[in-house]
């Protein structure tokens, strides 16, 4: 590859890029299992012309470019899988402008969630976005491409249809905008135009790069409260979630179950209100939707005392990330198959044979997705990064699971490169077409993180 | 290398990042560098490669850990309970081992030799140590009820000699019985301990904790939170057991018991916690009670703060190696731009490198009309407003 | 095996029925008290036990002592209901089993009894608690809360491994005959429940509000009188041991407290609702709730104090939003001790 470190330096200044090898070293890899995919250089630009002449020189040079965010899917999907750049954007992290009235905020690309979430605290209380259980340096566009969900994603969907729109640069250097705001002054909506988001949401960053975005925002109400359901039978759950969903009052519901706890399986169901009576009453629908499960004896609320309820309620729950150190070695990596809530038992059982069949405990996490329209099922395994053993294991667990949650008519979220192959074999053929068509006439030179959404 | 078993269990998942509430990056080294290397997790996958012998040693990472201004936030905010208090532990066993290798940055190298050489970082003369003084005709120690320690920035530092002055003003003012070591005094060692040179520490300990003990010294009030902690808690542990108070302590006990009644004008001012104050030593309140017992002055607080501050920056000899000094993204410079956005008219601190690096960072934003920052014993000498 | 000590006879003569005549949760006249007392021992369906909060205060009421509340829930068993929803309650059977960790220690007197609140261990401290040697963990968890769960069964499996574990770990090496125990429910479950089940139980047991009267007496030189008005939330259990309840006003004296006059105290307490919470009765729950803590803010209380961990834990957060503290007895007599 030609020395283009000068130039880069000559773009974002030579502070912000990197061709150390602690910086190749740890941009290689993330904290998941794939394996480590080396960049030639990372690069840390300021703005959005610091991008287009970074693609530019990219197309110039044929050189790949890997747009990252937060660096947090676990499924490697910023590793350099062909080297070349890996584009560091958490320097560009500005929030642009909220607009309280039409529930949105314009903000830029390297925006973590945590900065979004404390300055919406601070300067707009009465208004939060859809926050996902990653840690907070998580960025919300990283999290809006892969189609992750939130907080708020049981009455809003995924977090990508909470996308108003976008502006990007695309792999041959054009800036873009996406959404009314190619349009008119406001990021009010994707409608009424064509819908051109679907370019980039879902990609893993192989058709442009995500400069800027606005997305909804949603009432913050003072009074917040979780109700947790248990069964012991998994035939019940999606009954269960089809039941409190139609309720429209929970704002995000989840459901856990773990080797700890064997057999059962929890719902937790949060929602605010803006009054301790709405509150009561919401609650109040919550429990009717349930009780025939509670009438047959198959199902019951669990008492969660006041003093616990903080840690159902934090935005977003530490002790997801804590389950990294479950086996004292300070990974995990999960498949988070988006799948249709009928298929809840089944996957779930799934679930324990491949974990009992590898000799991991288990630990799953459902989060609802829409009001009942689909799930992420998350199959979660801990392993000690230590061991290179446990981590083969490990990985060959993800596989299983992957090939298993396709076989049922799921999809894994946020696949693995391998994984993105096996998702390949089971699409329609003129599916892959179309999206290799759009791929040449966006990305010609194939620079945009190339080695992902490949046969 | 010590604490090399925790290396690996280090998730990367960033919180450590991040003050409680997550509004901004609160990792010193990491705000300025922004590479995910210059983050507590990238040092911690970083040291496990170089043991793995996955990398080599290099100057840029000789530059990584020892940009970690030893802050103690990565280990406030860390959600893995069963190793967070040892993250700093590990950052210095890595800085020690590099110490070992002589793989250090040239500023490191020199501020040991100084402090080995001198007795203190800038090889300014022992005998002129005192000379902050020579105004107020202190006693050396010889028995009074406390030593007062001033350190090397409080002897040689044109701020820190400002903050010495005042506060031993304000203690003859208020009858507290007290002495210095003059020429006697030597640097207390604890940048040294965070930097990782653990003989030098050590020599240094010993040699304070025997001079200690000659002179007869069960009290001590020190000027910096730097040597407050090392006498606490790390002398302790080499045998030397005093009583430790910083001067904010002390001042309180003079004026800080009433809770002041303003009438008339009144001076917005922001108090930064000292990371060794504050997080490593869990006391946010002794200062805070003396601002408030001030009348005319009106406390306001940053939104990073006690727990939460963003460090100065100055911290493990950064204030002398300066590899975070330089550009708007330093933190000493992100933290007066926080201080001026609360409308606070002075910066109140109670360290001397927070004094050093703030008066810098001030200068370099072009503020200092708008902002002045003062140390807690200047503030309640002034009478302020 | 641990059969029940209850004498069909008395509840079959008792002209008043206590028991049923005089719950707060079952409006009942005398003419259907009778017949659901019949259906009850006879063993036939009765809306008492469905109907039933076990707020355990008809051991009280029962002037013969007779445990109609022990036998509520033998029956409740007997016939398959299940006041907690089976899957909650399985799921507490799993959470609350005994995880085999006990090990070994030599213990002095007095020994404090901590039960399954380990992560209570904290709240022995100071001068009332100096010297005394604690036990905890779920090993030795008393198992009394089964009684709202329709599981005597339960109790008569693991309380006396519990006694047991507490003998062959804790006394079999120490010169220990006597436990203070923490929390009412193991003074109730060792002194009352027990002998009723003829369960044996090879050592005295001392109510924490004895122990802690007999501190205050030998501390009395430090106290400074509180002089606030405080509500006593009576737990579920002290229905078991109501003579132990004069030593709540014998601890107020002492401190200084002022217990405040009020409708639902003494033999009118009202549940925490814990267990109406658990048996899925929100509403209930609800009301129970406001109506105790009206009765508490009316009566000008400034602390609420709690015996039982599980009704603190309940309350603490209505009671701090109608303005009080909520405090442990224990906790509370330290602050008069100035700690």
């Amino acid at each position: 590859m030609k020395n283009i470190d000068k130039e880069l330096a000559d773009i974002v200044g030579s502070e912000f890029v990197s061709n150390h090898p602690e910086e190749k070293f740890i941009y290689s890899r993330d904290m998941g299992t794939m394996e480590p995919a080396f960049p030639d250089l990372v690069v840390m630009p300021n703005t959005t012309e610091e991008i287009q002449k970074i693609v530019q020189l990219a197309n110039r040079e044929e050189i790949p470019i890997t747009p990252m965010g937060g660096g947090l899917t676990l499924s490697g999907l910023v590793r350099p899988l062909k080297g070349g750049i890996v584009m560091d954007l958490k320097r560009m992290n500005r929030i642009i402008a909220v607009n309280e009235k039409s529930r949105y905020v314009i903000t830029e690309a390297g925006t973590s969630q945590g900065m979004l979430q404390a300055y919406l605290k601070k300067h707009h209380p009465s208004l939060k976005h859809s926050v996902p259980d990653a840690p907070p340096i998580a960025t919300i566009a990283g999290n809006v491409l892969i189609h992750g969900s939130g907080h708020i994603s049981q009455s809003g969907g995924f977090h990508s249809e909470m996308l108003n729109g976008m502006e990007v640069v695309m792999p041959t250097g054009e800036v873009v905008r996406i959404g009314s705001c190619a349009t008119s002054p406001y990021w009010f909506s994707r409608a009424p135009l064509p819908d051109l988001a679907g370019l980039f949401l879902g990609w893993a960053g192989t058709t442009g790069i995500v400069t800027k975005l606005a997305i909804k925002l949603y009432p913050n109400r003072l009074f917040n409260d979780v109700k947790a359901f248990v069964t012991e039978d998994s035939e019940q759950v999606a009954e269960v979630i089809h039941r409190v969903t139609g309720t429209q009052v929970a704002e995000d519901v989840n459901v856990v179950m773990s080797s700890r706890m064997p057999g059962f399986q929890i719902v937790f169901m949060t929602y605010s209100a803006d009054t301790k009576e709405e509150l009561t009453w919401k609650r109040n629908l919550i429990r009717a939707s349930l009780k025939k499960f509670i009438d047959d004896n198959v199902g019951g609320f669990m008492v969660v005392l006041p003093v616990l309820k903080g840690d159902f309620l934090e935005v977003p729950m530490k002790n997801i990330t804590q389950f990294a150190d479950e086996m004292q070695g300070g990974g995990f990596e999960y498949i988070g198959a988006i799948m249709p809530i009928e298929l809840f038992s089944e996957a779930y059982r799934t679930g324990i044979e491949i974990a009992d069949h590898f000799g991991i405990p288990h630990f799953i996490i459902v989060r609802v997705v829409g009001l009942g329209h689909c799930m992420m099922f998350a199959y979660a395994y801990a392993f000690n990064r230590a061991d290179e053993a446990d981590i083969k294991k490990v990985q060959a667990a993800l596989e299983d699971t992957n090939r298993k949650v396709l076989q049922m008519g799921g999809i894994p979220w946020k696949a693995e490169a391998p994984a993105q192959k096996q998702i390949i074999e089971h699409m329609d053929p003129n599916t892959f077409a179309l999206m290799n068509r759009i791929r040449a006439v966006l990305d010609p030179k194939g620079i945009m993180n190339p080695g992902n959404w490949e046969v | 290398m010590e604490y090399a078993e925790i290396l690996h269990r280090c998730f990367r998942c960033g919180f450590c990042k991040l003050p409680s509430d997550y509004t901004d990056i609160n990792c010193p080294s990491y705000l300025k560098f922004k590479f995910e290397t210059y983050s507590p997790g990238g040092r911690m996958w970083l040291l496990k490669a170089w043991l793995n012998k996955d990398i080599k040693t290099t100057p840029r990472l000789a530059e990584i850990l020892f940009s970690c201004t030893a802050c103690g936030n990565c280990v406030e905010h860390c959600v893995f309970p069963a190793f967070k208090e040892d993250l700093l532990n590990a950052f210095i066993a890595g800085k020690g081992e590099l110490v070992n290798e002589k793989a250090i940055p040239p500023k490191v190298r020199d501020y040991f030799e100084a402090i080995y050489l001198h007795g203190n970082p800038f090889k300014r003369l022992r005998k002129n140590r005192a000379n902050w003084a020579t105004e107020l005709n202190l006693e050396s120690f010889s028995g009074q009820t406390y030593l007062f320690y001033v350190g090397c920035l409080g002897s040689y530092d044109e701020n820190g000699q400002k903050m010495a002055y005042h506060t031993a003003k304000l203690m003859i003012d208020g009858g507290v019985s007290f002495g210095i070591l003059g020429d006697k005094e030597s640097c207390d060692g604890n940048e040294v301990r965070s930097m990782g040179e653990m003989e030098l520490f050590k020599h240094i300990a010993e040699k304070n904790i025997q001079e200690f003990r000659n002179a007869g010294v069960e009290n001590i009030i020190t000027l910096s939170p730097h040597a407050y902690h090392s006498f606490k808690n790390d002398y302790s542990q080499l045998g030397g057991h005093f009583n430790v108070y910083h001067y904010s302590h002390i001042l309180k006990d003079l004026i800080g018991k009433k809770e002041a009644v303003t009438s008339g004008t009144s001076i917005p001012v922001t108090f930064h916690d000292p990371c060794y104050l504050g997080r490593h030593n869990n006391d946010y309140q002794a200062a805070r009670d003396v601002l408030r017992a001030i009348p005319g002055i009106e406390l306001v607080e940053m939104d990073r703060t006690m727990n939460n501050a963003l460090c100065c920056g100055g911290g493990g000899g950064n204030f002398y190696t300066d590899i975070l000094g330089g550009g708007p993204d330093s933190p000493a410079r992100v933290r007066v731009r926080e201080a001026l956005e609360t409308g606070a008219e002075v910066l109140v601190v109670a360290c001397p490198q927070c004094i050093l690096m703030f008066e810098d960072a001030i200068k370099s934003e072009g503020i200092s009309e708008k902002l002045n920052v003062m140390d807690l014993s200047e503030v309640v000498q002034s009478g302020l407003p | 095996m641990y059969e029940l000590k209850y004498d069909k006879d008395i509840c079959a003569t008792c002209e008043t029925i206590d028991c049923l005549m005089r719950c707060q949760y079952m409006e009942m006249d005398l003419e259907s008290a009778r017949q659901e007392r019949e259906r009850i021992l006879n063993g036939e369906d009765s809306r008492v036990l469905t109907d039933c909060v076990t707020c355990y205060a008809c051991e009280e009421y029962c002037p013969f002592n007779n445990h109609p509340f022990y036998l509520i829930v033998d029956r409740q068993e007997e016939k398959g209901i299940w006041p907690v929803p089976k899957p909650a309650t399985n799921q507490q059977l799993v959470i609350m089993a005994p995880q085999s960790d006990i090990a070994p220690k030599k213990i002095q007197s007095p020994t404090i009894n901590m039960c399954a609140f380990s992560m209570l261990e904290g709240c022995i401290r100071g001068s009332l608690f100096e010297g005394t040697s604690i036990i905890s963990g779920s090993d030795i968890f008393c198992n009394i809360m089964w009684l709202h769960f329709a599981k005597n069964s339960t109790i008569r499996e693991r309380l006396p491994k519990a006694i047991d574990n507490i003998r062959e770990y804790y006394l079999k090496d120490s010169d220990v005959d006597e436990l203070v125990h923490f929390h009412d429910e193991c003074y109730g479950a060792y002194t009352h429940l027990a002998p009723a089940f003829g369960i044996e139980v090879p050592f005295s047991s001392i109510h924490l509000f004895e122990y802690l009267i007999r501190r205050l007496d030998d501390l009395k030189d430090r106290i400074t009188p509180i002089n606030q008005k405080v509500a006593y939330q009576r737990p579920c259990s002290s229905r078991l041991i109501p003579e132990t309840q004069h030593f709540v006003d014998e601890i107020f004296t002492r401190i200084g407290a002022d217990r405040v006059d009020r409708k639902y105290d003494r033999e009118n307490a009202l549940c925490c609702t814990f267990a109406q919470q658990a048996q899925q009765r929100d509403e209930t729950a609800d009301d129970v709730l406001k109506r105790n803590i009206d009765d508490m803010v009316e009566a000008g209380a400034a602390y609420c104090v709690f015996n039982c961990p599980a009704c603190f834990f309940t309350m603490s957060e209505a009671v701090t939003n109608s303005g009080m503290m909520p405090i442990l007895m224990s906790d509370l007599c330290q602050i008069a001790l100035g700690e």
